[in-house]
C-alpha cells in the first residue's frame, strides 16, 4: 500500500487495523455460538462497526472511496471468514463435548425379540423335517381322525376280533353306541392307510404323520406319542424298493452320510413279509452316533401291504402291490437330537422345550439342510 | 418263551455256535430278547477238597477247615454239621458273588480265627431251597472243576419273542424247525410215541355244544398205580433255567411237554372226578377254584370242562385247585385237547387270567398234537413214575388243517425283489414242513397242520423271504417323479405350520399335551359329552377328549409356575374333539400368556416395569395367526364377549359376519382357572384354524399396483365424547367412512374415561387425509373434518370434545 495521502485516509487506515485486531481478539474469546453471533452483529451487522466504517465511505472523495473502499471491504470479508472458522470450532467442540457426555454401558443386555424366546416343539419340527424329506421322494402329506372305528384301525388292516395282536395294541376305547359297535383311539396312523386307499387310485405314496393312542403308561410308554406311516402302492413297488426309500430316509433324516441297516423278519397282520429295522449305531459316552458303529438299534417296522389289506380296500393284489412302514416320530427325535426321556415330551416343562426346541424361524428344508 | 441251548440240541443236530443261532433267531423272526448262562454267574464257585477239619478253638458248631481247591489252600471257618475232613464240597473264594445272600464274600476273622472264602450250600449258590449242609460230592470228583460244569449247568437260556402268528414256535421243536430250514443244522427226527393201551379208561369224555364246538376234540389216557414225586434232576434244571418252578412229576411233565412241543396238557387225579368228564359251554352263576387258588365265575361264553358234580376248569386256560394232581396221586386222567382260539382269548380277556396254556390255544395249537401229545405224555407218565395205561379215548374230531395252495413261484421275485432259482425256495419251504406236488411251475403246496397262519402265496414269499433273509434284496431305487415336486400339504397341514412358527415368532413356545384331560375340566370348557368319554382311562384325571386346548395349556403355565416359572408364553396346534365322527376333530391355534410374558418383553428388564398383561396381548396373538392364514385382517369384525370360560366383560370373538367364527380372545374367566385349580390372570385366544374358506383358485400372483402419492399427507387430530357402550371399532369405522377417497388412515391414540367425563368416554383419533392431485386448501380439510364430525355423530352420537 502507497503511503496515505490525507489525514482522512491515514486515520481509516489506522481504524481499520485497529478495529480488526479488536474484532478478532473477540472472535477468538467467543465462547460460544451464540456469542458470536452477537459479536457478528456488532462488527458487520447493520450498525456494526464495520458496517459504520463503510458509511463512512460516502463523505470520501471518489479518489479516497477508491483507496478506502477494498481497505474495509477486505476487513468485512477477513472478520466474516474469521466469524466462520470460529463457528465450526466451536461447533465441533461442543459435538465433542455432548458425545463425551453421551456414554451408555454397552455391556447391558438387549431388548430382547419375542422370537428368541419362542420355540417349536421337537415333535412338530421333527414331522416338518420328515415332510421335507419324502416332498422330495414324491410323498404327499395324509392324515386322519384319532377317534376311530374299528374297522379302520383293526378289522380293515387285517386283525380280526380276538386277535392276540389286538390285545398287544392296549387299546383306548370308548361306550359301545346303540349298535353295538365301538369307536377308539386309533392305537396306530395305519387307518390313514385305510382312508387313503378307499378314497385315492394308485399310484399312491404317502406319508401320515400323527397322535396316536396306547393305555399304557411307564418309563418308556406314554399314553399318547406319535408316528409317521408311509405308504407305497403301484403295480411293481417291492421290497427292494422300501429298503431304498428307508436308507434314503434314514440319511436324509439322520444327516449321514450312510446308515447301515439290517431288516429282520417279524410279524405285523397288515404286511407280508413283516419286518423291523435296526440301524448300526455307537454310544460314545451319553452321545448315540447313528449310522456305523457296533450296535444295532431297532427303528421300525415296515413291510410290503398284506394282500387281505388290499382285498378289504377292494384293490386287487393280482394287480397292484406295495409297501408301508411305520416310524415312532417321539423314538426318532430322541435319538436325533439327544433326549432322554420319552415322557418329558408332554411335561409342557419350559425349561425343557426351551432346551429342545426349535426357533421360529428355523424351518427345516433340504435345500438349507435339515438343521443348524 | 424260554429254552435253553441243550433242550435245542434236543430237536438240532448243530455244530453251531450260540452266538451264530442267536443272530440267525433274530434274523428269521424270532427275535432274541436275551441270552443267559447261569455258569457265568457260578464261575468262581469250585469243587474242592477239604484236607482238614478242626474243632473251633473257641465255638462247638464251628470248624476251621484247610480247603484245597485245586491252585492253592485256604482256611475256613464252616459251620455246616457236615464237614468234615476227606470230603469234596463247593468252594467260594472271597470275593465271589452269592446269589443266596446277594451280597460279595468277604474275608472274614470269626470268633479269632481267619476265614477266607467259604464252604457253600446249595441255597448258598441259588440253585435250590437246600440250606441243612454244605454241598458234597461223590469221591472221585475232580478238584477245582466248575461247579456248573459238574451239575450240567453251562447250558445258555435264550429268550425270544415270539409273534402271534407263530404259536408253532411256542415249543422249542418248531423252534429247531425254524433254525433247520434257515442253514443251522438238521432237524432230529422224532419218535412217532406208540401206546399200547393195557384197558379202557374208565373215565369217559362227552362233548356237548350248539353249533361250533369250543372244543371240537378231547383226548385222554388214564394211567392207574403211578407214585408221583419229584420229577428228574434233568428235567427240573430245565424246567428252572425257563423260569418254572418245578412242583412234582406229573404237573412237570405237562409243563415240559407244553415248552417242547406246544402242545399244552393237563392231569386230573382220577380219583377226584366224579363220573364222565364234559366239555361245554359255562352256565351263568357256576364257579370253580382255579390252581392259582382263585375262584371265578363262568358263564356261557367260556368253554369249561366238567364232570357230573360241576365245572373242574377252564378249557385251554386253567384247571381246577379240587381235581389237580398231588403227591398222594395214585390214578390220574390225562387230557390233550384242541380249544378254540377265539373262545380262549376271549375267556381269558373277560376272566383277566393268564396262562401258558391259554397263550398256547389263542394263538392256535397244532390240531395234529392232540393224539401224538397225549400218547408221549402217558409214556413220561409210566417212565417217571411208573403205573400203566389206558388205551387212548378220544370224543370229537380232530379238526382238519389240511389245506393247499396253488404256488406262483414268480411272486417271490414280484413281491420281494429276490432273485432266487425255484429249487432253492422249494428247498427252504420243504424244509418248513411244507408238501410240494405238482409240476415244475404249477406247484401245489401242502400248509403243515403247525402252520394255520399260511392261506396264500403270499404267506409263502414271507416264510422264503424269511428265511432266506431279507437282507439279501438289494436296494432298488424307487422311480421319482419327473420335474419338480408339486407341495405336498393340504391347506390344513399349511395353516398348522403357518400358526405355529407365527406363535412361535411371538415369543410363545409350543407345547404339546394330552388329548385328554378330566371330566371337570372338560365340562367347563365345552366339553364333557359321554360319547367323548374313554370307557378305559389311563387314569382319573385323563378321561375325557378334550373340547379345547385350554385346560392342557393353563395346568402346563401353572405347573411351570409351581416350579418357580411363573412367566409363561404356551402355545399348542392341534385336534379337539366335539364328537365322535372325524368332522368332529376340530384343529385349534391356542395361546396363553401368565405373568410377566407379554410380547415386548417376558420378566423384568432395566429398561422398564413389566407391563400387566390385557385382552389386547391375546387379541393380537390371534390376529397374528389369522394373517398367517391369509384372513383378511382389515375386515375382521370384533364382536364383544367369547366362549363363556372367559372373562364376560374382557373378552372377544373375532369374527367375519355371524356365521364365520374365527378366534376367541381375552381374559380366562376367574372361575374356569379355579375348576382347573389355576390362579390369574391368564390370557388366551383360541384360532379355529379350519373355519377359515379355502382361499379361491387365482389365475395369478401379481399384487396389485402399487400406490405412492407425491403429495404430502395431512394428518388432523379429533377427540369425540361418546357414552361409554360406544364401541372404538364403530367411531373408527364412522370417521373413516367419512370421505373413502381422501381418508387413508385412522388411529385411535387416546382412550380416556373419568368422572370428569360424567360416565361418558373421550376417544382421540388421528386422521390421515391423503392428497392426490394437488394440496389441499385449508378450506377442504375443514369440509372433511365436518364431515367426519357429522359422521361420527350419526353412528354413534359422539361430539366433538371442545
Amino acid at each position: 500500500m502507497s503511503a496515505a495521502t490525507d489525514t482522512g485516509t491515514a486515520g481509516i487506515a489506522a481504524d481499520i487495523s485497529t478495529l480488526e485486531e479488536q474484532i478478532s481478539a473477540a472472535i477468538a474469546g467467543a465462547a460460544d455460538e451464540a456469542a458470536l453471533e452477537a459479536l457478528r452483529v456488532s462488527a458487520i451487522g447493520k450498525k456494526g462497526s464495520v458496517s459504520e466504517l463503510l458509511k463512512r465511505l460516502g463523505a470520501m472523495t471518489p479518489e479516497e472511496r477508491q483507496l478506502n473502499g477494498p481497505l474495509i471491504n477486505g476487513l468485512k470479508t477477513r472478520v466474516q471468514e474469521a466469524i466462520g472458522t470460529r463457528r465450526e470450532t466451536l461447533k465441533s467442540a461442543a459435538l465433542e463435548a455432548r458425545l463425551a457426555q453421551e456414554r451408555v454401558d454397552v455391556s447391558m443386555p438387549v431388548r430382547e425379540a419375542a422370537i428368541a424366546q419362542g420355540r417349536v416343539h421337537p415333535v412338530s419340527q421333527v414331522m416338518d423335517e420328515l415332510t421335507a424329506i419324502f416332498a422330495d421322494l414324491g410323498f404327499t402329506v395324509a392324515e386322519g381322525p384319532h377317534i376311530e372305528t374299528d374297522h379302520n384301525n383293526f378289522t380293515a388292516l387285517n386283525i380280526p376280533e380276538d386277535h392276540p395282536a389286538r390285545q398287544e395294541m392296549d387299546t383306548f376305547y370308548f361306550e359301545p353306541r346303540e349298535d353295538g359297535s365301538r369307536r377308539l383311539l386309533r392305537t396306530h396312523t395305519s387307518p390313514v392307510q385305510i382312508r387313503t386307499m378307499m378314497s385315492q387310485e394308485p399310484p399312491i405314496r404317502i406319508i401320515a404323520p400323527g397322535r396316536v393312542f396306547r393305555c399304557d403308561y411307564d418309563q418308556t410308554h406314554t399314553p399318547m406319542f406319535h408316528q409317521v406311516e408311509g405308504l407305497v402302492i403301484d403295480k411293481s413297488a417291492h421290497l427292494g424298493n422300501l429298503k431304498w426309500v428307508l436308507e434314503e430316509f434314514l440319511k436324509a433324516f439322520f444327516e449321514v452320510p450312510n446308515v447301515t441297516m439290517r431288516f429282520r423278519a417279524s410279524h405285523f397282520p397288515f404286511t407280508e413279509p413283516s419286518m423291523e429295522v435296526d440301524i448300526r449305531c455307537t454310544r460314545v459316552g451319553d452321545e448315540l452316533r447313528i449310522g456305523e458303529g457296533e450296535d444295532w438299534l431297532e427303528i421300525l417296522g415296515c413291510g410290503m401291504v398284506h394282500p387281505n389289506v388290499l382285498r378289504n380296500v377292494d384293490l386287487d393284489p393280482a394287480v397292484y402291490q406295495g409297501f408301508a412302514w411305520g416310524i415312532g416320530i417321539d423314538r426318532i427325535a430322541m435319538l436325533k437330537y439327544g433326549i432322554p426321556d420319552l415322557r418329558t415330551f408332554f411335561a409342557s416343562d419350559l425349561r425343557w422345550l426351551r432346551h429342545y426346541g426349535f426357533a421360529a424361524l428355523d424351518m427345516p428344508s433340504l435345500a438349507g439342510g435339515l438343521s443348524k | 418263551m424260554k429254552f435253553t441251548l441243550s433242550w435245542l440240541k434236543d430237536h438240532l443236530e448243530t455244530k453251531e455256535s450260540i452266538e451264530t443261532i442267536a443272530d440267525k433267531l433274530s434274523l428269521i423272526g424270532l427275535e432274541v430278547e436275551s441270552i443267559d448262562n447261569p455258569a457265568e454267574k457260578l464261575a468262581a464257585f469250585k469243587t474242592a477238597h477239604v484236607v482238614q477239619a478242626e474243632q473251633h478253638p473257641n465255638a462247638d458248631r464251628l470248624r476251621v477247615c484247610t480247603v484245597d481247591d485245586g491252585t492253592a489252600q485256604h482256611q475256613v471257618v464252616c459251620g455246616a454239621p457236615n464237614a468234615k475232613t476227606g470230603m469234596i464240597g463247593v468252594f467260594a473264594p472271597t470275593g465271589t458273588w452269592i446269589p443266596g445272600t446277594g451280597m460279595d464274600l468277604k474275608p472274614g476273622v470269626i470268633r479269632g480265627v481267619d476265614s477266607n472264602g467259604m464252604l457253600v450250600s446249595e441255597r448258598e449258590m441259588g440253585l435250590s431251597d437246600e440250606h441243612d449242609g454244605i454241598i458234597e460230592l461223590p469221591e472221585g470228583t475232580p478238584i477245582g472243576v466248575p461247579m456248573s460244569e459238574v451239575m450240567g449247568l453251562d447250558d445258555p437260556v435264550i429268550e425270544v419273542g415270539i409273534t402271534p402268528n407263530r404259536g408253532d414256535c411256542l415249543g422249542v421243536r418248531g423252534i429247531a424247525r425254524d433254525l433247520a430250514a434257515a442253514g443251522m443244522g438238521t432237524l432230529k427226527p422224532l419218535e412217532t410215541p406208540q401206546l399200547d393201551g393195557a384197558f379202557d379208561s374208565p373215565v369217559k369224555i362227552d362233548l356237548k355244544f350248539d353249533g361250533d364246538p369250543a372244543c371240537p376234540a378231547f383226548a385222554g389216557v388214564y394211567v392207574r398205580g403211578l407214585k408221583n414225586g419229584p420229577s428228574p434232576a434233568w428235567m427240573q434244571r430245565r424246567l428252572t433255567a425257563i423260569g418254572l418252578r418245578p412242583i412234582n412229576a406229573l404237573v412237570d411233565i405237562t409243563n415240559y411237554v407244553s415248552y417242547d412241543r406246544a402242545r399244552p396238557l393237563h392231569v386230573y387225579d382220577a380219583d377226584k372226578l366224579a363220573g364222565t368228564i364234559h366239555a361245554r359251554m359255562g352256565v351263568r352263576a357256576e364257579s370253580f377254584v382255579a390252581l392259582d387258588g382263585k375262584t371265578y365265575e363262568v358263564d356261557e361264553t367260556m368253554c369249561v370242562i366238567a364232570d357230573d358234580n360241576g365245572v373242574l376248569g377252564l378249557g385251554g386256560i386253567m384247571g381246577g385247585e379240587a381235581s389237580g394232581s398231588t403227591e398222594a396221586t395214585v390214578n390220574v386222567f390225562i387230557e390233550s385237547a384242541w380249544f378254540d382260539p377265539q373262545v380262549t382269548a376271549r375267556t381269558g380277556r373277560k376272566l383277566d387270567l393268564l396262562s401258558d396254556a391259554r397263550y398256547r390255544f389263542e394263538r392256535t395249537v397244532d390240531p395234529e398234537t392232540i393224539l401224538p401229545g397225549v400218547r408221549h405224555a402217558a409214556q413220561l407218565v409210566m417212565e417217571l413214575c411208573g403205573g400203566e395205561a389206558s388205551t387212548v379215548e378220544l370224543a370229537g374230531e380232530v379238526p382238519d388243517s389240511d389245506r393247499v395252495i396253488d404256488f406262483d413261484i414268480s411272486q417271490v421275485k414280484r413281491l420281494t425283489g429276490l432273485e432266487l432259482h425255484p429249487v432253492e425256495i422249494k428247498a427252504v419251504l420243504r424244509d418248513l414242513g411244507f408238501h410240494i406236488s405238482g409240476p415244475e411251475g404249477a406247484e401245489r403246496l401242502a400248509v403243515p397242520s403247525w402252520r394255520p397262519d399260511v392261506h396264500e402265496t403270499a404267506d409263502l414269499v414271507e416264510e422264503v423271504a424269511r428265511i432266506v433273509g431279507v437282507d439279501s434284496v438289494a436296494s432298488t431305487p424307487l422311480e421319482r417323479a419327473e420335474g419338480v415336486i408339486e407341495p405336498v400339504l393340504t391347506l390344513g397341514q399349511s395353516r398348522e405350520r403357518a400358526a405355529r412358527r407365527t406363535l412361535a415368532a411371538r415369543g410363545l413356545v409350543e407345547a404339546v399335551t394330552w388329548s385328554f384331560i378330566g371330566a371337570d375340566a372338560a365340562a367347563r370348557f365345552g366339553g364333557g359329552s359321554q360319547v367323548l368319554k374313554l370307557s378305559n382311562p389311563i387314569s382319573s384325571d385323563l378321561t375325557d377328549m378334550r373340547p379345547s386346548l385350554l385346560p392342557g395349556l393353563i395346568v402346563a403355565a401353572k405347573r411351570n409356575a409351581d416350579r418357580g416359572f411363573g412367566d409363561a408364553a404356551l402355545f399348542e396346534i392341534g385336534a379337539t374333539y366335539h364328537g365322535d365322527e372325524p368332522e368332529d376333530q376340530v384343529e385349534m391355534a391356542t395361546a396363553v400368556r401368565r405373568g410377566a410374558s407379554a410380547i415386548e418383553r417376558s420378566g423384568r428388564h432395566w429398561d422398564g416395569a413389566d407391563r400387566p398383561l390385557d385382552v389386547f396381548d391375546a387379541k393380537a396373538d390371534a390376529i397374528a395367526v389369522l394373517n398367517a392364514l391369509g384372513a383378511p385382517v382389515d375386515k375382521l369384525q370384533t364382536v364383544q364377549g367369547a366362549a363363556d370360560w372367559y372373562h364376560p366383560g374382557r373378552s372377544g370373538t373375532l369374527q367375519l359376519g355371524p356365521k364365520m367364527v374365527l378366534a376367541h380372545f381375552g381374559e380366562l374367566h376367574p372361575a374356569a382357572l379355579e375348576a382347573l385349580d389355576a390362579d390369574g390372570p391368564v390370557i388366551a385366544c383360541e384360532v379355529f384354524l379350519n373355519a377359515l374358506p379355502a382361499p379361491k383358485a387365482r389365475a395369478t400372483r401379481a399384487k396389485p399396483a402399487v400406490d405412492l402419492p407425491d403429495l404430502m399427507p395431512v394428518r388432523r387430530d379429533f377427540a369425540f365424547l361418546v357414552d361409554g357402550d360406544v364401541e372404538a371399532q364403530a367411531l373408527l369405522r364412522a370417521a373413516r367412512g367419512a370421505d373413502k377417497a381422501l381418508i387413508s388412515d385412522v388411529r385411535l391414540f387416546d382412550v380416556f374415561a373419568g368422572e370428569a367425563l360424567g360416565g361418558k368416554t373421550s376417544l382421540a383419533i388421528e386422521v390421515t387425509l391423503q392428497p392426490r392431485d394437488k394440496t389441499l386448501t385449508d378450506a377442504e380439510i375443514d369440509a372433511v373434518g365436518q364431515r367426519i364430525v357429522a359422521q361420527v355423530e350419526k353412528a354413534t352420537g359422539g361430539t366433538l370434545r371442545s
